[in-house]
């Protein structure tokens, strides 16, 4: 993966860690070679969150190894600290304080003197569009505004590498994709940057690699492209309104497909991998479902979404509801027929 | 905002041993000192943590003073009850100052601000130290503000300069000590409502069932035996002798042993729930 001769900027080998009963990794590997984007995409505790907290030193492995720019995050710990920049999902930054005040003090801390601090406080300000607010409070910032600063506050010691644990979660779809745009920029000034993200299009909007992680475990890992690949050709969707033929459409259409439907009961969207017999398959779909006499809508064949290969993958959505109830779920509910949809891929 | 270009690795280059002993040390004070700064700015943006700090023992002062006062006997007390209640005030408000060092600290710990900090290449211990240092600052400004509200409604220092500066420090190192109790149960428990909740169920009794209000000899027996051998007691007893003239000696002992104790216990458990935290 890394050109010849040159270390990785991350490399993690079987790294294991338990909270109690649960073990939240189960032998991790990675490799990020320099300068590039590594996306960790899983859903709500498979442990993504806790592989950065592991490399970004907040807590100590069970098992394995990780280094970060050739450093050993327990041993060398205090080198790594001087290496990385964080920023988490909750903004980190003190509300009472001004956004120019938060930079200052956090220069500080990377001892800077006040004479360096300053001008880059305001550096950081201005790159990130906060100068006409750099003197306001805070928490007068909306979330978009605070998540930029919560970011800024992390390249303050100009890190070397960046972790990002879920940076848009949460905002608007517009601050998205400023984040998104700031987040570009910053991999081509050459930062190395590890970006965890529960959402698919983020991963395969920025990363240049993704690993899919799933109860502690990496369970596949590829470019987009390449993960797009596992899924097998495309993919014929649609949607039945008439929620009670649901299931009659899902069986007119068992036989076109290879393997079995995705069924979302609740919105009434059918999917199902039809490989490389595209346009075949979609005619014989057309005949299948009018003889079955089921009406749809907005049938097509599509190019596999990473919504489809996490699905495959893992015999569930990517975007689960939380555990505290808040919903997060975008396009798609939770997967009905888990197993199901894992044998569909497997097979 | 689009053109952000930072430069990668254009940071202080990093020797793999690390920094010296003694530029750690340099650290550990400036990074205290930054901590320290940032929460007094925090406090003094805040309205309402002054009016927590400031108005809430004035408050005190002022309703012991004029209501409850009429009916507490102090006989042989030297400029009567309000003399009496002055130095039980500043001790009460020392230790309900280190309410907001425990709700602080918690606070930090559920938005992941220690987290934050923790991944920075500051000194580790800057973060509880510059708390215990801001805390410190603010409780003693809230003692002279008390005082000077104390002389406002009769109170008289009687036993000259030095004393009623001994007194002070007392009641700022006795809050220190009760600061320590306070960051560990901040730390330990991390999460502010149940912080909050605890500190009203050991830092109420200890204050008020002591000698900080009323002369113990007026409580029922069983619990004068809890009021007379608290720490509490022992320390508002001193600072009222250094104010107000009286023996010292004995009771200076056992709060010096009860203070270092304290220190000795909590300090480290405070440290060690700091570590942990998450």
């Amino acid at each position: 993966m890394s050109a010849p001769g040159s270390s990785p900027a991350i490399l993690v080998e079987g790294l294991t860690k338990s909270f109690g009963e649960v073990r939240a990794l189960r032998g991790i590997d990675l490799s990020v070679p320099r300068g590039t984007v590594l996306g960790v995409l899983g859903p709500n505790g498979a442990g993504k969150t806790t592989a950065v907290r592991i490399l970004t030193t907040l807590l100590r492995p069970d098992g394995g190894r990780a280094l970060v720019e050739g450093y050993d995050v327990v041993r060398q710990a205090s080198a790594v600290r001087r290496t990385i920049g964080l920023s988490g999902q909750s903004a980190a930054i003190q509300e009472e304080l001004t956004g120019r005040e938060n930079l200052e003090i956090v220069g500080r801390l990377y001892h800077l003197s006040w004479r360096d601090a300053r001008p880059r406080a305001a550096e950081l300000l201005e790159q990130f569009g906060l100068s006409e607010a750099a003197n306001r409070p805070a928490k007068t910032y909306s979330g978009g505004m605070q998540r930029r600063l919560d970011l800024a506050a992390s390249l303050v010691g100009r890190p070397k590498v960046l972790f990002l644990d879920e940076p848009t979660t949460g905002l608007d779809p517009r601050s998205r994709l400023g984040m998104w745009d700031i987040i570009r920029s910053l991999v081509a000034g050459g930062t190395t940057l590890l970006l965890t993200t529960q959402y698919l299009d983020e991963a395969d909007e920025l990363a240049d690699e993704i690993v899919v992680i799933d109860h502690g475990q990496v369970i596949a890992a590829g470019t987009a492209e390449e993960l797009k690949g596992r899924v097998g050709g495309d993919v014929l969707e649609f949607t039945v309104p008439d929620r009670n033929r649901v299931s009659d459409a899902a069986e007119a259409i068992t036989r076109i497909g290879e393997g079995e439907p995705h069924v979302d009961k609740e919105t009434g969207v059918i999917n199902v991998g039809v490989g490389g017999r595209g346009s075949e398959a979609l005619v014989e779909a057309v005949r299948s479902l009018d003889a079955a006499g089921v009406q749809t809508q907005g049938l097509a064949l599509r190019r596999p979404s990473l919504d489809d290969v996490f699905l495959a993958l893992t015999g569930h959505a990517a975007e689960e509801e939380e555990p505290g109830g808040g919903k997060r779920g975008k396009r798609r509910g939770r997967g009905s027929g888990d197993s199901d949809a894992a044998k569909a891929v497997s097979s | 905002m689009t053109a952000v270009a930072p430069t990668a690795g254009a940071g202080v280059p990093i020797s793999p041993a690390g920094p010296s002993l003694l530029t750690r040390a340099h650290w550990a004070v400036t990074d205290t000192l930054t901590i320290t700064r940032r929460n007094l700015l925090v406090w003094m943006r805040v309205p309402a943590y002054i009016m927590f700090t400031v108005i809430q023992p004035v408050m005190f002062v002022l309703l012991f003073r004029y209501v409850f006062g009429g009916a507490i006997q102090v006989p042989g007390v030297k400029g009567g009850y309000v003399n009496f209640l002055l130095p039980g005030i500043i001790g009460q408000t020392a230790a309900f100052a280190t309410f907001g060092t425990a709700i602080a600290l918690a606070q930090e710990l559920q938005k992941g601000v220690i987290d934050r900090l923790k991944s920075m290449p500051m000194a580790r211990s800057a973060v509880l130290a510059g708390r215990l240092v801001a805390d410190t600052i603010r409780m003693f400004i809230t003692i002279v503000i008390v005082v000077g509200v104390g002389y406002a409604v009769g109170f008289r220092f009687e036993n000259g300069v030095g004393l009623a500066i001994a007194m002070i420090v007392l009641a700022t190192v006795f809050g220190l000590a009760i600061c320590c109790i306070s960051a560990y149960t901040g730390l330990a428990i991390g999460d502010e409502e149940s912080v909050q909740a605890f500190g009203l169920v050991w830092l109420f009794p200890l204050t008020f069932l002591s000698s900080a209000f009323v002369p113990i000899a007026s409580m029922p027996g069983w619990l004068q035996a809890f009021a007379n051998n608290q720490p509490v007691t022992y320390v508002i007893n001193v600072m009222r002798s250094m104010a107000l003239g009286g023996p010292i000696a004995a009771d200076l002992w056992k709060s010096i042993a009860w203070l270092a104790g304290i220190f000795i216990v909590f300090a480290p458990l405070a440290v060690r729930a700091y570590k942990r935290a998450s």
